[in-house]
């Protein structure tokens, strides 16, 4: 009796944490009040505690990667344009939310060009490119210090076609995680 | 007797009715036959005995001064070999004018330059030429030409010169007539934007590392030296005043790109020229009396050429264009004499090199061919070279703006971003003058 209560107790845990195998009985019976005070199965209960902690870990790595990969979307401009498009306004106001929840995230943006215009006022409208994302992320609240700005000109391609679709791609500002990017948080 | 180029007839013909940025192409991809009907005098080289390469390197350098009408092409063992007397007169027949003699002299050549039609010698003088295995051999003969071009057309020639130019990120020197190809710089790391000083003794240029660059100053006999005031953050595009002592360059952060310049040979005091306010400035460009500075802005919409005077004050546009018309208007480079400004501005969306004369602020373009961008003076003011894809790779290719012949000079590989140097002297000080 005793023995098949306890395992009883140990079929409802498992149940409860929602992993391991299902309870050997299918008859449930009401859990009693207190737990008789027998010793505990520790082996048991020792590899569950670790499977669920790997288990959230995963689930929180999942979510962290996520989140970066949020924070890493590429935004793309116009040709010699450096305003940020509506399309990706959206895209910057989930960065900036998960910046606001992740306090201690340093990010750099490296602007892009692509392969047409001169060589060298390229640099500089990376430059600008990577400056306008900045500004946006800024202006949503994101402390400018976190952000740092660099620029690649046309000398790192995406795509090294030369057609306008490669253009498109290659005309963007890359997003870094920098520092604090370990364990993300989701915005509220 | 002297008269204006054919080919400039049309040039000048039209430009009343021109407007701004309508203009001429003189691109000629091709030389045909040997005239534009460009008066040149006909020049020729004499046959002799030895000295082959001398001979072959002097004709070649002479070819490309675009101001003779080269004639023959003897090898040294054809009759009429002179020594001693010049037969005037088969060469005269010819349509000769001038003849240029080489002969072996103790340690060097003697060169003669010869009037054919007076049956006399203008000018003679020897040189000292080290041995052929030198390292400096081909770049002695080559000051030989520039002389002999000087005797016979009153401006010396440029094949002693050199190119720098961008390749797979690495800056490499090559020689005028496109030997002796050398990486300056290591492997492995993004360099831009190469210049000479000056004297041709020191190079600066960008080292573009994780989107960040700094001016590099380096000399070509060893060392190298982050430029004051362009340590951190993106600096850009730099350029030696022509006393060698100050350096332009333009510097990127948040409110945009502006121009700085500062005094390298003392290292100090980086002083700001322009203020973008999320406008780009860039490509500083000194005349050659070092007072004014061309240079590229963004300030009223796509980048065009502006100028200001050295310390920043009284800036205005150069090079006129017709706003949300005109291509954007790059890579300016002043020329020697100072008369003229050439860029690459896009036409259709492919950039062409154009002039603008600054007194006029009249623009014509020289090449409509390909893609041709980021252009630079050789020391006589007269030919550009730049960039082309016009056979497929991006090459480095000479202009003449008097004839519009133009010619490849072989790289090995892809170029970039090239910059001719001025007449380089001696790397070690020799006897001859």
């Amino acid at each position: 009796m005793r023995a098949s209560s306890l395992m009883l107790l140990a079929s409802f845990a498992l149940a409860a944490c929602g992993g391991g195998s299902p309870p050997e009985e299918p008859a449930p019976e009401p859990a009693p009040a207190p737990a008789p005070p027998a010793p505990a199965p520790v082996d048991d209960s020792a590899e569950r505690e670790r499977l669920e902690r790997e288990r959230m870990e995963r689930e929180a790595a999942e979510r962290a990667r996520a989140l970066a990969a949020e924070l890493g979307t590429m935004i793309n401009f116009e040709f010699d344009k450096a305003d940020i498009r509506s399309a990706d306004q959206g895209t910057l106001d989930r960065k900036a939310a998960i910046l606001a929840a992740n306090t201690n995230v340093r990010i750099r943006i490296a602007g892009h060009a692509d392969d047409r215009g001169s060589d060298e006022y390229n640099l500089a409208l990376g430059n600008r490119r990577a400056a306008a994302a900045k500004r946006y992320l800024e202006s949503k609240g994101v402390d400018a210090s976190r952000i740092e700005v660099v620029s690649y000109g046309e000398e790192r391609p995406l795509n090294p076609g030369a057609d306008e679709a490669a253009y498109a791609q290659n005309r963007r500002d890359e997003f870094e995680v920098t520092a604090g990017g370990d364990n993300l948080v989701a915005p509220q | 007797m002297k008269r204006l180029p054919a080919i400039l007839l049309p040039v000048l013909a039209a430009a009343p009715l021109a407007a701004q940025d309508t203009t001429v192409t003189k691109d000629q991809p091709i030389r045909i036959g040997v005239d534009y009907a460009v008066n040149r005098p006909g020049l020729v080289v004499l046959p002799g005995a030895g000295l082959d390469s001398v001979r072959a390197i002097v004709r070649r350098d002479l070819d490309y001064t675009d101001r003779f009408e080269m004639l023959g092409d003897f090898a040294s063992s054809d009759p009429g070999s002179a020594g001693a007397s010049v037969n005037y007169g088969i060469y005269k027949t010819m349509g000769a004018q001038l003849g240029v003699e080489l002969t072996a002299a103790p340690g060097g050549v003697t060169a003669r330059l010869h009037d054919i039609n007076g049956q006399k010698v203008r000018n003679t003088q020897s040189f000292t030429l080290p041995a052929e295995t030198d390292p400096e051999y081909r770049m002695e003969v080559h000051r030989v030409s520039d002389e002999i071009a000087r005797w016979a057309s009153g401006t010396a020639g440029l094949a002693a010169t050199r190119f720098l130019f961008v390749s797979n990120g690495r800056v490499y020197r090559i020689d005028g007539d496109g030997e002796e190809a050398v990486p300056l710089t290591p492997e492995g790391m993004t360099s831009l934007s190469p210049v000479w000083s000056p004297d041709g003794r020191t190079i600066a240029y960008t080292r573009l590392e994780g989107g960040r660059g700094g001016v590099i100053v380096q000399s070509l006999a060893g060392g190298s030296q982050v430029a004051p005031g362009a340590q951190s953050g993106l600096n850009i595009t730099p350029a030696f005043s022509p006393d060698g002592r100050t350096l332009a360059f333009a510097r990127s952060d948040e409110t945009g790109t502006d121009i700085f310049t500062a005094n390298y040979v003392d290292r100090c005091c980086a002083q700001r020229l322009t203020v973008g306010r999320y406008a780009d400035n860039l490509s500083p460009t000194f005349s050659p009396d070092g007072r004014r500075i061309a240079f590229v802005s963004t300030r009223s919409g796509p980048p065009q050429i502006y100028v200001m005077a050295a310390n920043g004050t009284d800036q205005e546009l150069l090079a006129p264009f017709d706003y949300g018309a005109t291509g954007a208007s790059n890579a300016p480079e002043w020329s020697p004499d100072g008369a003229r400004v050439v860029f690459h501005r896009d036409v259709s969306r492919s950039p062409q090199i154009f002039l603008v004369d600054v007194a006029g602020r009249r623009v014509t373009q020289l090449t409509s061919s390909g893609r041709n961008e980021d252009p630079t003076w050789g020391p006589d003011g007269r030919h550009i070279a730049f960039i082309s894809d016009r056979t497929g790779r991006r090459q480095i290719w000479i202009i003449d703006t008097e004839t519009g012949r133009v010619r490849q000079l072989q790289t090995p590989g892809a170029a970039r971003l090239p910059a001719w140097s001025r007449r380089l002297g001696r790397a070690t000080v020799a006897s001859n003058p």
